[in-house]
């Protein structure tokens, strides 16, 4: 009996083994280059299919081809913040130091994707509807979804002391996410209320079964390339916050 | 309950002794609505046309001055830790904080609304939708500000850093209740508004108390 939980709790111990921090950094460290090598096979692939096999458009001509990174970091600058506000919520339950780090990690991350998708928007927008910006809801609930991440890098910025900035950005992630589809949801209904459809990205024409491949391989290279640099950033938040531990010391990339 | 009625009473007394700060807000959101025709112009259709966002935007502004006290010199002063440590639930009496700053900053500018309205050439009928609006939405403004206010407790340059956290989530507020009195100027149905303040209300009182207290909670630890 003494023996069976011997064993499931060293099971547990070993996956757990990497909540903390001084397991996590060499783990990431070994992990970074094969997600960088994805990166690199997917970004190749997804942008030789958009821009020499995918058909170009009989409307918009070859300027569509931006959609190619416009959809794929609109759905990561999403997708990155519930996962940063899942991080967030993790590091207020099982208060895990690491869980934190990982939301820190994500939020500059996920506000770049943000920016770079209104950006996108804009040069996407300005030859196709002759207008850099529209009061569009999906344009509007992004600039919102921009402001929500500098709010969270801004409180966690501004608390000095770590663990209080790491709880309260918590609670902020998560009280966030929540809104975000009371949001998407109000800006869309106002956008019907106040103005006429002038402009409507919801009737997507049928597309070609090779811009949407194009499309998935560009998402998959920002997967990749977002766990990367969050790996990335997360070994150096480790550096900062541990400087003060003897395993940090003994590290040879400290050392040099 | 006792112990919400008596945070309640003593956050009104508290104002009522150092009037300058409410009045200020108060102000704030008079000469706000009144610089819009000045920078604008006067032509009433237009004055009409804008009322409904001015007004709420100004009130929303006016409410985000008056958030700043509802922790700060509690935690200052160290109250804040004794009604943590009190044996009463955290929460009523964070609940009670919420309902004493709405009673300030809030049930004012219901009242001032029609005032400012009529500044803007409003009608009857708009003006009634305008309160009614006011009166179910600042109340989430109070709310949901309570979370940043916690959340920038004792924070460097706390007040500038709380209305980034917190004007974001005001929006839903502000599309639907200066929709619902837009929508009541062109003689649409206001109904839908109304349902969807009323369910933003009641999800923020459902919730909010509870966020706010485990913020102030992380900042006093």
């Amino acid at each position: 009996m003494s023996n069976v939980n011997n064993l499931s709790s060293g099971q547990v111990t070993n996956w757990f083994k990497f909540s903390s921090p001084s397991a996590f950094y060499p783990l990431a460290g070994k992990m970074i280059p094969w997600f960088w090598t994805l990166t690199i096979i997917f970004g190749a692939a997804g942008l030789w299919v958009s821009f020499f096999v995918a058909p170009v458009d009989a409307v918009q001509g070859q300027g569509y081809r931006i959609i190619f990174v416009h959809v794929p970091v609109s759905w990561m600058s999403m997708f990155i913040y519930v996962v940063m506000a899942i991080w967030a919520g993790l590091g207020l339950i099982f208060n895990t130091r690491l869980s934190a780090m990982m939301a820190q990690a994500l939020a500059p991350i996920g506000a770049w994707m943000a920016f770079l998708s209104l950006w996108t928007g804009a040069f996407w927008g300005k030859p196709m509807w002759g207008a850099w910006w529209v009061w569009d809801a999906r344009l509007t609930s992004e600039l919102i979804l921009l402001f929500l991440y500098l709010g969270f890098i801004a409180l966690q910025a501004s608390i000095d002391n770590v663990r209080r900035a790491d709880k309260a950005g918590a609670i902020l992630a998560l009280v966030g996410v929540v809104n975000v589809p009371i949001i998407y949801f109000s800006v869309k209904w106002w956008n019907t209320l106040h103005q006429g459809a002038s402009v409507s990205l919801t009737k997507a024409p049928a597309m070609a079964q090779t811009m949407l491949w194009g499309m998935l391989l560009m998402a998959l290279c920002l997967w990749m390339y977002s766990i990367a640099v969050g790996l990335m950033r997360v070994r150096a938040i480790i550096l900062e916050r541990e400087a003060h531990t003897d395993w940090v010391r003994q590290l040879n990339e400290v050392k040099q | 309950m006792n112990a919400f009625i008596a945070i309640v009473h003593r956050d009104l007394l508290l104002v009522m002794r150092r009037k300058s700060e409410v009045l200020t807000a108060l102000f704030f959101f008079v000469i706000v609505t009144s610089l819009f025709p000045l920078g604008i112009g006067a032509d009433a259709a237009l004055l009409r046309k804008i009322a409904p966002g001015v007004i709420w935007v100004a009130a929303l502004l006016s409410t985000l001055l008056g958030l700043q006290r509802m922790f700060a010199a509690d935690y200052a002063d160290g109250t804040l830790e004794q009604l943590v440590l009190s044996p009463n639930a955290f929460t009523a009496l964070v609940f009670g904080k919420i309902v004493a700053h709405w009673l300030v900053c809030g049930l004012p500018l219901v009242l001032l609304a029609p005032v400012i309205g009529i500044q803007f050439d409003l009608d009857a009928q708009s003006l009634k939708v305008l309160m009614a609006a006011l009166l179910l939405g600042t109340p989430v403004l109070s709310l949901l500000g309570s979370v940043g206010a916690a959340l920038t407790l004792g924070v460097r340059g706390g007040s500038v850093l709380m209305s980034l956290l917190i004007l974001p989530l005001y929006i839903p507020v502000l599309i639907f209740g200066a929709g619902a009195v837009y929508a009541s100027s062109v003689g649409l149905d206001i109904t839908g508004h109304f349902s969807l303040l009323g369910a933003l209300l009641i999800l923020a009182l459902a919730f909010v108390p509870w966020v706010s207290a485990s913020a102030v909670k992380i900042a006093i630890e």
